[in-house]
């Protein structure tokens, strides 16, 4: 069994920037910001690493869409292990069913036999992307993966959900996503990511792919959320269980 | 207009979730028909049928369907959406409904909107971006809207005072390329943590799975939903499931105690919206006191028992 893997990564502000909203309210402030591989889609390029030293997979190719610095992030990916990327370089905003129409055309030009993706990117919280393109390519898909076994013709994966675990058998070719405990990535060693610069990395545009990026989805205004107001410190347990019955009236 | 809602159940309950997606249907107005897809699902569509401001449930009854497998159940609803003319296609934003949705809308060719948390009119909406970082109100050119729901954004609609009639839909397959193998749900007395009143959380100040009994001890005293850090979670103290945050699950309860947890954004994301916050911290100079309500800085494991006992 070797497999051929691709895994979509996603540039996005880093998981520990604390993001601000522009004051003109068209967006959050993304100039002079901290960038990084989506965390989710950082395990994808792991789980598909595992495969691979584990002998299951054979070759690995990232694919990014959006800007030329998502060059940096498929180097990323190619210094965790994977063996080469696609950049398909814009710079308009890139709706999920659009990016999941542009996966797609990947999919049919490169006929991988497994994507691995992350469930969610942390930029537009979408969690949409991974069933989307299972859909358009008629494969199974098997999201929110917190444990993948590849067996011959399938992948067993438990998923994790709201209420608890569920495995379930998808018929490869499939479409994972991945939640947070399925593994944690290594970081790059720097050997590695010496190695990444001298991997190929093909840049594409959307329209080579002939997929139209029109979007549907208006951004009206983004705002700061509603802030909460810290309240008061209270000096004991007494008092805590006092102002609970008798001022917030809770319990 | 008219709104289809895609029911989550359990065959013979409905879920509370579902009844919040009913609300924020209803404030985009039109017919209300309510999808309930499963396997021996009577007892789950004629309590679908009660629920109030419903026009009509549809039954699609079919061993496919008995996992809710988003292969067999996505076109199912694609069908049904085109062959009723339905304007808007909602789903609670669970695991359940972030599963099927996207495949449907995918298969309508419609770019679909996550977790909204407010209705403006019928094709523009509120929803968190950046772990709820920000709020971006967003307004949908597709003819189909296709919505997921935070349900913790809208008020439940009553679960009775309806009498909607009950009409088979047929048409469910087996796909054929997926199949369910097993599960193992938590199994818990305490109330569901997305829909209870009261959250106790504990995060990495509790220390050890072990420790994590004093939390559950307040949990249990109080009648509330047990809840976790993502540090909790990570450091093994507690299943994934409890986790409230950005990556976890998204409360908003009358009252939210957090015990150890340092209150990283990520984690305020999943509960800021809850009504009154409780924050137990020995560092008093912890984020979570920026926004409770009552902070109380001592040392959890003299402060929690003491509570429990006083309750």
């Amino acid at each position: 069994m070797s497999m051929k893997i691709l895994v979509p990564v996603k540039r996005v502000i880093d998981y520990n920037v604390k993001v601000r909203v522009k004051s003109d309210n068209s967006g959050v402030e993304t100039a002079n910001v901290k960038m990084s591989m989506n965390p989710f889609d950082e395990i994808a390029v792991e789980e598909a690493v595992r495969l691979k030293e584990a002998g299951k997979a054979s070759e690995i190719i990232a694919v990014s869409i959006g800007p030329s610095q998502c060059q940096e992030t498929l180097r990323t990916a190619m210094a965790i292990g994977a063996d080469s990327g696609i950049l398909i370089e814009t710079d308009d905003m890139i709706e999920p069913l659009t990016v999941a129409k542009l996966l797609k055309a990947v999919v049919d030009e490169q006929s991988p036999d497994l994507v691995i993706m992350g469930k969610q990117a942390i930029d537009d919280d979408s969690n949409q992307t991974g069933q989307m393109l299972a859909a358009l390519l008629g494969w199974g898909q098997a999201t929110f993966a917190g444990k993948v076994e590849l067996e011959d013709g399938s992948a067993k994966v438990t998923r994790e959900l709201d209420g608890g675990l569920e495995t379930i058998s998808v018929k490869t070719p499939c479409i994972i996503t991945t939640d947070l405990r399925l593994n944690e990535p290594r970081y790059a060693s720097l050997p590695n990511i010496m190695k990444a610069k001298k991997k190929p990395l093909e840049t594409k545009s959307p329209a080579d792919y002939g997929v139209d990026i029109a979007s549907r989805i208006e951004v009206l205004k983004v705002e700061e959320p509603p802030k909460r107001e810290g309240g008061v410190k209270v000096a004991d347990v007494d008092e805590l269980v006092d102002k609970l019955k008798n001022e917030a009236k809770v319990i | 207009m008219s709104v289809l809602v895609i029911a989550e159940h359990d065959n013979t309950s409905i879920k509370d979730a579902t009844l919040s997606t009913i609300a924020a249907a209803t404030q985009i107005g039109g017919d209300i028909t309510i999808l309930v897809a499963g396997e021996n699902c009577t007892e789950a569509a004629s309590k679908a049928s009660q629920i109030n401001g419903v026009s009509k449930v549809l039954k699609a009854d079919d061993s496919s369907l008995s996992h809710g497998l988003a292969e067999n159940l996505a076109p199912l609803i694609a069908e049904a959406v085109k062959a009723n003319g339905f304007t808007s296609v909602l789903a609670p934003g669970s695991t359940f409904g972030k599963n099927i949705l996207p495949r449907v809308s995918a298969l309508l060719d419609v770019q679909q909107l996550t977790d909204i948390i407010a209705v403006e009119s019928a094709d523009t909406f509120k929803r968190p971006i950046y772990g709820g970082q920000a709020i971006a109100t967003v307004k949908s050119s597709d003819t189909i809207k296709v919505l997921t729901v935070r349900a913790t954004a809208f008020d439940k609609v009553a679960a009775e005072g309806g009498s909607a009639p009950i009409e088979d839909l047929s048409g469910a397959s087996d796909s054929g390329l997926s199949s369910f193998v097993g599960q193992e749900l938590s199994q818990s007395e305490r109330p569901e943590l997305t829909s209870a009143g009261i959250v106790v959380s504990g995060g990495r100040g509790v220390g050890s799975s072990d420790d994590f009994k004093i939390i559950e001890g307040l949990a249990d005293k109080l009648g509330a939903a047990l809840g976790a850090s993502r540090a909790a979670v990570d450091s093994g103290y507690i299943s994934n499931d409890h986790q409230v945050g950005q990556t976890g699950k998204v409360v908003a309860p009358e009252l939210y105690i957090a015990v150890g947890i340092s209150g990283a954004i990520q984690h305020l994301a999943g509960m800021k919206d809850s009504k009154v916050i409780v924050a137990i911290n020995k560092d008093e100079e912890a984020p979570i006191f920026q926004v409770a309500d009552y902070g109380l800085v001592a040392d959890l494991f003299d402060a929690v028992p003491e509570l429990t006992g006083k309750l």
